[in-house]
């Protein structure tokens, strides 16, 4: 007679072991088949999602192979994707430098943290993280002006709406996303006036369902262009699928909603990434806060539908050019919130400590900011 | 009140991903087999129906498929409790990591394809029917395909003899056996049609809901099916309530933000989950009758030579 105590728990341990297994195997490093010459430098990236086809991490592996591509064969990069924020990313941060990487990227807020723990025990290790806020001797930042952008996409929803009503799928109620969300909505109301922009927040950066629901009830509720700031690519499909428009971001999403996408925010760090690796090799490397835009090429707008008048696309060129240029900032007073308070005198730009604490809906945003 | 239909349409294309999987645990739990691996199923079968509608084209194929995959990782688990007498709740576990690891290695080359979906039925000429149009013929058909999933469970478990049969093995398994009933083969049966349901309900988000595949997508649906199986008492109809209850929450959550009203979205986002909890468990609250839907062996290791 067999045991049956004695084989449950066999069993469960041995079936535990290939989850185990099986859960650890695409969280794997993955060696990239870069030509090797006879010292190359080594480069290492740290995601926080699988790749994928779009999005956060997809944009920034993107750049990583736009760095290579750039490099050669002098250089040779590594990554290690859906690494959570927590312990398990010191643990990878750490492994990367042991291996010999001699820059690192982190490419999520949630690893400032281990990320500065880790800088400390390898001092001649360089790392850059995106979008924290604290740098070390051998600890960069760097970031995005997403809202730049947003600004680009609010001229094209303003214009494009028939229903003045527009949608935003938002993740959660952070300055970086409020900001983007006030951004879109200036640069709405800056050619249309009348146009606004209602909000829901799904409290999730990434769920395909709860994100399509919201796009789903935005347009439900009368708006005819969408936008989003979450993962995944659900809300352009849900406009796709109800045959209104919708604005991309992160990735051109182009793919998933060929006729609802009239262009879409796109994320560029490649150039970022070749000058921060050779200014590495050449030992010129500093640990700087870099906050970059339209004008370093860190935020570019993906292809127009061909829907979108010409004059449209012209004056997006042109705005654009303008705040490349510096002449123009979406942030440019008189600023009101969307109870009437002023919060920027007229003529005056709001300073950059100003907006990453963002914590108001400018005019045109609808609703209350649920933080408050 | 066109907009009430299309709410309503909504609620039940949100709420069936929930139906087919709790519908599916229900039945094994019947059977007196705790399978916790339902976020795992629902993953396989998600990954498997959206490859086969990539590969074919066809996205009703697809749903096939995903059913087949989640019945066959069922299956895995079937072999290590029932036959290997492995603990179900170690087990169950461990298929829902091993699923959710498994659908993102298999799904890898899959993330970038775009697929037609299974777009919701247009009836010529009665779909457009004022209100009624909608709410009668405008679903999606896999919506229909669980109601009527839901009627045949119901009918089946308490109108039939091997529904009998069925809910006799979960009472009493020693009883079941010494009667001359094969208890091991039918929870295995039971297993399989959960793991079945849970791959249809997987399918149903990848090639139906968001026709899309991405690493994790079904984000926790699967424990809530889990969750719902019990609050609702192991009762079909509470879990149907429960489930449209849950996805109608959820929406009206984002309506009333749409609208502008101004309540903390972090409350709404609790508020689902807390409602379907408070409700379920005020119309399940009386004690005996929990006692006597709670299948008695839930989880329980039965070897027919001990």
């Amino acid at each position: 007679m067999p045991d049956p105590q004695r084989r449950t728990a066999l069993f469960a341990t041995a079936a535990l072991t290939i989850a185990a297994l099986a859960a650890a195997l695409p969280a794997a490093a993955q060696p990239s088949p870069a030509a090797a010459s006879a010292t190359p430098f080594k480069v290492g990236y740290v995601y926080v999602s699988p790749i994928g086809d779009a999005g956060w991490t997809f944009q920034h592996d993107s750049g990583r192979k736009e760095m290579e591509k750039a490099l050669g064969g002098k250089i040779v990069s590594k990554y290690v994707e859906s690494v959570p924020e927590g312990a398990d990313a010191e643990r990878v941060i750490r492994e990367l430098a042991q291996s010999g990487n001699q820059l690192i990227f982190t490419t999520s807020f949630g690893y400032m943290n281990p990320t500065l723990k880790v800088a400390k025990a390898f001092p001649k290790t360089h790392f850059e993280h995106a979008t924290g806020y604290k740098t070390d001797a051998n600890v960069a930042t760097y970031n995005a002006r997403f809202y730049e952008g947003r600004y680009l996409a609010g001229i094209v929803a303003g214009k494009m709406t028939k229903t003045n009503t527009t949608g935003y799928v938002a993740a959660f109620p952070i300055p970086e996303v409020v900001m983007g969300i006030n951004a879109f909505a200036r640069g709405m109301k800056s050619v249309n006036p009348k146009a606004e922009v209602k909000v829901i927040w799904v409290n999730s950066w990434y769920d395909p369902g709860r994100e399509s629901e919201a796009a789903n009830t935005l347009i439900s509720q009368g708006a005819d262009v969408v936008t989003h700031h979450t993962d995944s690519t659900a809300a352009v499909q849900a406009a796709e699928a109800k045959k209104v428009y919708a604005i991309g971001y992160h990735s051109d999403m182009s793919k998933y909603g060929p006729h609802a996408q009239l262009t879409a925010v796109t994320h560029q760090w490649g150039a970022y990434y070749t000058k921060a690796v050779q200014d590495a090799m050449a030992g010129k490397w500093k640990p700087g806060n870099t906050w970059g835009g339209i004008k370093e090429g860190m935020i570019r707008m993906a292809p127009f539908n061909p829907v979108v008048p010409k004059e449209t696309q012209d004056l997006v060129n042109k705005v654009s050019g303008d705040i490349g240029a510096g002449k123009f900032h979406p942030f440019t007073g008189p600023l009101k919130d969307n109870d009437g308070k002023e919060r920027l005198a007229a003529g005056k730009v709001i300073t950059d400590a100003d907006l990453s604490r963002m914590d108001y809906y400018v005019e045109g945003v609808q609703g209350k900011l649920p933080t408050k | 009140m066109d907009q009430v239909a299309e709410l309503l349409v909504l609620t039940l294309a949100a709420g069936t991903p929930l139906v087919f999987a709790a519908l599916g645990e229900l039945v094994t739990e019947k059977s007196g087999v705790l399978n916790l691996g339902v976020e795992g199923m629902m993953l396989v079968g998600a990954v498997t129906s959206f490859m086969v509608a990539a590969t074919t084209g066809s996205p009703w194929l697809g749903v096939g498929a995903g059913m087949l995959a989640g019945a066959a990782l069922s299956l895995v688990f079937a072999v290590l409790t029932l036959s290997l007498m492995a603990n179900q709740v170690a087990t169950g576990l461990a298929l829902s990591l091993f699923g959710i690891g498994l659908s993102a290695f298999v799904g890898l080359g899959y993330v970038s394809i775009v697929i037609e979906g299974i777009a919701p039925l247009g009836v010529p000429g009665l779909s457009d029917l004022p209100l009624v149009g909608k709410l009668l013929f405008g679903h999606n058909p896999l919506v229909y395909l669980s109601l009527a999933l839901f009627a045949a469970i119901r009918w089946f478990l308490y109108r039939t003899r091997p529904g009998l049969i069925l809910r006799a093995v979960g009472e009493n398994p020693q009883s079941a056996h010494a009667i001359g009933f094969p208890v091991v083969r039918i929870r295995y049966l039971a297993v399989m049609f959960g793991g079945a349901c849970a791959g249809i309900g997987g399918a149903y988000l990848a090639v139906a809901y968001t026709p899309l595949w991405t690493e994790g997508m079904t984000a926790g649906r699967g424990w809530i099916a889990l969750a719902l199986v019990v609050f609702a008492t192991w009762r079909p109809w509470r879990v149907l309530a429960g489930a449209y209850l849950f996805g109608g929450v959820t929406l009206a959550t984002f309506q009333a933000q749409a609208l502008g009203v101004t309540v903390p979205s972090q409350l709404l986002a609790m508020l689902p989950y807390l409602a379907t909890i408070v409700v379920l468990a005020i119309i399940s609250r009386d004690a005996t009758a929990i006692r006597l839907n709670a299948p008695a062996s839930l989880g329980r290791p039965f070897h027919p030579g001990l």
